[in-house]
C-alpha cells in the first residue's frame, strides 16, 4: 500500500475518521489494527518477521525490567547487611542475567536482519573468493523477499531494548502497546527511527479532535505529496535514464548527480513529511528527520541535519557506547601516554566513528558500494575535523569570516561533495561508480547541458520548468522555515489567502503530480533500506 | 460550530468542488476533432431507444455499415455501439447496457475481437468505457477491462487519469467544455476518401490460434443474454483485409455458430456478392471501409436482416421518418464537408 496510492488515501481517511469517532480508549488499539492491516497489505508473511521482533524485544525488555525491579527490592531489603564486595558481586551477577536477556534478543533480531538482508551479499562474496581460488561451483543464492521497513523497525526496537537495559526507559508491560510502537503504520515504511520514551506519551494517550492540529498535520502531508509526486517522481525519469545507461558519462554524470540529490531530498523528506503529518493529525509526536540539510556548510553539519533520527541512533547506540567502552578508554590512555594528548583525543573518535559509519553504510544496503559510501563519509568527516583549524586560519587571513559569499561557496561545495559521495548509491558496483566519478573530470562533453541533450532523458521542456518552479517553492519555504514553523507563520493570514495557498498546492499536486497511467508509481527510495 | 463557520466552510467546499468539476470537464478528451472514436459510445444515450438492430464490436463494425442505408432501403432502424478495439467483454456489457433501455430484434456482433482474451490497451479501454452511463453494467465492464496499473477510481474521477492534459489543451477543449457536437451517424464513422488496397500481406504464422477462455466465456454470456431476452444474435466478420483473418479463426467461429444454432456471416467471403471493390471501397488500403464500402455492406446485410430475419420495414412511422430525415441531412452535409476536406470532386 504505497503512500501515493488511492488505496492508502482511502485507508488513511478511514483511520482518521474512526480515530476521532471511536471512544478515546479505542484509539491506540485502532492504530495497532490499522498498522497490522497496512503491513499485511505489503505481504502477509512479512508480519511474521515483525511479530517475532516485537515479541522477542518486548519479552527481553520485560525480563530485564523485572530483574531491575527485583534487584532494587532485594537491595532495599538486604543492602544494609551486605558488605561492599557482596554488593558488587550481587550487582554483577544480576547485570550478567540482564545482559543475557539483552544479548539473546539482540542476536536473534540481528540474525533475522542479517539473513533476510545480507545473506545474498555474503554468498556473493563467498562465491567471489571461491572463484578466485579456482572453484567452479559457488553457493546458491537464497530467495528471500526483504520485509518492508525491516531495518527501521528493527533498529527502533533495538534502541528501545538498549534503553531498557540501561535503565533509561521502563519496559512496556503490554505486548499490544509495544507492538504498536514497532508497527505504527506511518513510520514503519521509512522511519523516522523513534525512541520509546519520546513517542510513548503521545502514542498511547487519548486525543480529542483538535481541528488546528489535524489541519496542520494534513497541511504537512500535502507538502510531502508535493515533494514526492511533483519533484521526486518527475526527476526520477531523468535519473534512471542517466544512471541506467553506462554510455552516459562525463557531464551526464554531473547532471545526474545534481538530479539525484534533488530527487533524494524530495523523495525522502517528502515521505517523512507525510509520515510526521499523519502522526500530527493523530496527535502523535514523532522525531524530525531533516533540518534544511542543503543549507549545510560542511559535511559534519550536513549529517547533523540529514536523516537526523538515524544518525542519532548510530551516535547513541554505537558511537558513544564504543567510545566510552573500557577497552577503548584503556587504548586512549595508552596512546595519550605514548604519543601525546592530541593523538589520545583522536583514538576514540576515529575508531568509534569508523565503526558507526561502517554500520551506517551496511545498514543502507547489502553491497560493497554502501560500505564504501559509509567509509568515504567517515574519511571526509575525519579529514574535515583535521582541517578545521586550517580553514579557520584561511578565513581569518582572507577576511572571509563573516562574508556571505563564502557561506554560499561552502553550501555549494558541501552540496557537490555529498553529490559525489552519493554516486555510490547510483551505481551497482564500485567499478562503475569510480568510472562515472572520474569521467566528470576527464570527459569534455559539458555542451550537453545547453544543446538539448537533456531533453532526451525522458523529461520535456515543460517538465524542467515544473521542476524549476517546484524547487523555487521548496527553497522559498526553506528560507521561511528559518524563522520557525511555516504553517504557524501562515496561520494568522486571512482565510481566503490560506485557502488559495493550500488549495492551490493541492491543485499543483493533482495536475502536476507524476502519478497514474503513464507513470510508474515508485516506492520511496528509503523503503529499500 | 457557529453559523458563520458553517457558511465559510460550506462556501469553501462548494467553490473547491466547482473548480474541480470545471477542471475535470476541461481536461477530459472531447473526442470531437481528432480521435473521434472515443465519442461514439456516449452518443447512443441521446437517441430514442427504439432500434431494431444493434451492432457491437470494434472498428470493423462502426466503419462497415451505414445505418442510413439500412433505413432508406429496408426501413431498419439500427444503431452501431462500436468503439475502437472494442474487446468482447466490452461488447457483452454494451449489449447488457443496451438491454437496460430497449430490446432490439437483432444484435450483430463482429467476431474480430474474439482473438483478444484480455484488454490490450488502456487508451482503447477508455474510448469504450468512458462513454457508458454509470450503472452496475459499467462497473462490471470496467472491472472486466482494466489492465494492470489501471485504477477503478480513475474511471470515477477522470481528472485523475487526464491530470497532465493541461499541457495539451486545444481550442476544442474549451469550445466543447459542456456541450459536444455529434461525430457519428447512429454510431457510424464516415470516411469518404479512398486509399486502394494493394499488396495485402499474408498473416504471419501464429504459435496458437485458439481463442482464449475469457473470449469464449463472454461470447457464451452474450449468446445466453440474447436468448434470455428473445434477441437474435448474428455473428459477422467485416470484410477487412487485415488484420489477417486466419482460417483457423474461421473454423472456430463456424464450429461455435453451428453448435449453438447461430447464423455467422463472413463478409470477406461475400465480397463479390456485396460488390466490394477494394480499389475504391476502403480509405486505408483494406483495413476499413469508406462510405462507398459501408453503404455496399449495409445493403448486403440489410437484405439478410430484412429477408432472412423478416425485420419489419418501419418507413412510414412519422417519428422515425422525421428523425431519419434530420439524420440524412447531417449525413449528406458531412459527405459534402469531407469531399472538400479530401479534395474529392463530385
Amino acid at each position: 500500500m504505497l503512500f501515493t496510492s488511492y488505496l492508502f488515501l482511502g485507508f488513511l481517511a478511514l483511520v482518521l475518521i474512526l480515530y476521532y469517532v471511536l471512544p478515546k480508549r479505542a484509539q491506540w488499539p485502532l492504530l495497532l489494527i490499522a498498522s497490522y492491516v497496512f503491513y499485511f497489505a505489503a505481504g502477509a508473511h512479512f508480519l511474521l518477521y515483525m511479530f517475532s521482533t516485537t515479541v522477542t524485544i518486548w519479552g527481553a525488555a520485560v525480563l530485564i525490567d523485572k530483574n531491575h525491579a527485583a534487584q532494587k527490592a532485594y537491595l532495599k531489603e538486604h543492602k544494609e547487611g551486605m558488605d561492599r564486595e557482596a554488593l558488587k558481586a550481587y550487582r554483577s551477577s544480576q547485570k550478567k542475567i540482564r545482559f543475557r536477556y539483552f544479548l539473546a534478543a539482540l542476536l536473534v533480531n540481528l540474525l533475522v536482519l542479517a539473513v533476510v538482508k545480507y545473506a545474498n551479499f555474503f554468498i556473493d562474496n563467498v562465491n567471489g573468493v571461491l572463484k578466485a581460488f579456482g572453484s567452479g561451483e559457488g553457493l546458491s543464492f537464497v530467495n528471500i523477499a526483504l520485509p518492508m521497513g525491516i531495518s527501521f523497525y528493527t533498529f527502533q526496537a533495538i534502541g528501545y531494548l538498549v534503553d531498557v537495559y540501561r535503565g533509561n526507559t521502563p519496559a512496556e508491560k503490554s505486548l499490544p502497546r509495544f507492538a504498536l510502537f514497532v508497527s505504527f503504520f506511518p513510520q514503519v515504511v521509512q522511519g523516522p527511527i523513534n525512541r520509546f520514551g519520546e513517542m510513548a506519551p503521545t502514542l498511547y494517550a487519548p486525543h480529542g479532535f483538535d481541528g488546528r492540529q489535524v489541519s496542520f498535520g494534513l497541511q504537512r502531508v500535502l507538502w510531502g505529496y508535493f515533494k514526492k509526486m511533483v519533484i521526486a517522481d518527475r526527476i526520477l525519469v531523468a535519473v534512471t535514464a542517466i544512471f541506467g545507461d553506462p554510455s552516459h558519462q562525463g557531464a551526464y554524470v554531473f547532471v545526474g548527480m545534481i538530479f539525484y540529490r534533488l530527487q533524494l531530498y524530495a523523495d525522502f523528506s517528502g515521505g517523512i513529511d507525510i509520515t510526521i503529518g499523519i502522526a500530527e493529525a493523530l496527535g502523535i509526536s514523532l522525531r524530525e528527520n531533516f533540518n534544511r540539510p542543503y543549507f549545510s556548510k560542511s559535511l559534519p553539519e550536513y549529517w547533523r541535519r540529514w536523516h537526523m533520527s538515524m544518525n542519532a541512533w548510530f551516535r547513541d547506540y554505537i558511537f558513544y557506547p564504543l567510545s566510552t567502552s573500557p577497552a577503548l578508554v584503556a587504548l586512549t590512555k595508552a596512546v595519550r601516554k605514548r604519543f601525546g594528548a592530541g593523538a589520545g583525543k583522536r583514538v576514540p573518535l576515529y575508531i568509534s566513528s569508523f565503526a558507526a559509519w561502517a554500520a551506517t553504510g551496511i545498514w543502507h544496503g547489502a553491497s560493497w558500494n554502501f560500505v564504501v559510501w559509509g567509509l568515504t563519509n567517515w574519511f571526509i568527516l575525519m579529514l574535515s575535523e583535521e582541517l578545521t583549524p586550517l580553514y579557520a586560519r584561511f578565513r581569518k587571513m582572507t577576511h572571509t569570516e563573516h562574508k556571505r559569499s563564502y557561506d554560499v561557496f561552502q553550501i555549494g561545495r558541501t552540496f557537490l561533495l555529498i553529490g559525489c559521495v552519493n554516486l555510490f548509491d547510483c551505481h551497482a558496483t564500485l567499478g562503475s561508480t569510480f568510472r562515472s566519478f572520474a569521467s566528470m573530470f576527464t570527459m569534455n562533453n559539458y555542451h550537453i547541458i545547453g544543446d538539448g541533450s537533456l531533453l532526451q532523458l525522458g523529461l520535456s521542456g515543460l517538465d524542467y520548468v515544473i521542476l524549476a518552479g517546484a524547487w523555487l517553492l521548496v527553497l522559498a519555504v526553506s528560507l521561511v522555515q528559518r524563522k520557525g514553523s511555516v504553517r504557524a507563520q501562515i496561520e494568522p493570514l486571512p482565510y481566503a489567502v490560506k485557502y488559495v495557498m493550500f488549495f492551490g498546492l493541492f491543485l499543483i499536486v493533482l495536475l502536476m503530480g507524476a502519478y497514474g497511467v503513464g507513470y510508474d508509481q515508485s516506492q520511496f527510495i528509503y523503503n529499500r533500506f | 460550530m457557529n453559523y458563520n463557520k458553517i457558511i465559510k466552510y460550506g462556501l469553501t467546499a462548494v467553490i473547491s468542488l466547482a473548480i474541480l468539476f470545471f477542471l475535470q470537464r476541461l481536461l477530459v478528451p472531447k473526442y470531437v476533432d481528432d480521435i473521434v472514436e472515443g465519442a461514439f459510445v456516449a452518443e447512443y444515450y441521446e437517441e430514442v431507444k427504439d432500434h431494431d438492430v444493434i451492432f457491437v464490436g470494434d472498428c470493423e463494425v462502426y466503419e462497415t455499415y451505414s445505418p442510413l442505408v439500412l433505413w432508406e432501403e429496408y426501413g431498419i432502424n439500427s444503431y452501431i455501439r462500436g468503439s475502437a478495439q472494442q474487446y468482447i467483454f466490452q461488447s457483452y456489457y454494451l449489449v447488457e447496457d443496451t438491454l437496460r433501455y430497449e430490446t432490439p430484434d437483432v444484435v450483430v456482433f463482429n467476431i474480430q475481437s474474439l482473438q483478444y482474451d484480455e484488454a490490450q490497451s488502456e487508451a482503447y479501454n477508455r474510448m469504450t468505457l468512458e462513454g457508458m452511463k454509470w450503472s452496475k453494467t459499467k462497473v462490471d465492464a470496467i472491472n472486466a477491462s482494466m489492465k494492470e496499473g489501471e485504477q477503478f477510481l480513475d474511471y470515477v474521477f477522470p481528472i485523475l487519469r487526464y491530470h497532465t492534459r493541461w499541457s495539451a489543451l486545444t481550442d476544442a477543449d474549451f469550445q466543447y467544455l459542456f456541450d459536444k457536437k455529434k461525430v457519428s451517424h447512429n454510431g457510424y464513422y464516415m470516411r469518404v476518401d479512398v486509399k486502394p488496397a494493394e499488396n495485402v500481406p499474408e498473416g504471419r504464422p501464429l504459435g496458437n490460434y485458439a481463442f482464449g477462455e475469457n473470449a469464449w466465456k463472454y461470447l457464451d454470456m452474450m449468446r445466453e443474454l440474447c436468448e434470455e431476452k428473445g434477441v437474435t444474435l448474428l455473428l459477422v466478420k467485416a470484410p477487412s483485409l487485415y488484420p489477417y483473418w486466419y482460417p483457423e479463426y474461421e473454423e472456430q467461429v463456424e464450429a461455435y455458430a453451428k453448435e449453438h444454432g447461430l447464423r455467422y456471416i463472413n463478409l470477406l467471403e461475400d465480397a463479390d456478392a456485396i460488390g466490394l471493390d477494394y480499389s475504391v471501397d476502403t480509405y486505408d488500403a483494406g483495413l476499413h471501409m469508406n462510405l462507398s464500402g459501408a453503404e455496399k455492406c449495409a445493403r448486403f446485410l440489410g437484405h439478410v436482416l430484412s429477408v432472412e430475419y423478416g425485420l419489419e420495414d418501419r418507413r412510414g412511422e412519422s417519428a422515425l421518418d422525421a428523425s431519419w430525415q434530420m439524420k440524412k441531412e447531417a449525413y449528406e452535409a458531412e459527405i459534402a464537408a469531407q469531399k472538400i476536406k479530401y479534395g474529392i470532386e463530385e
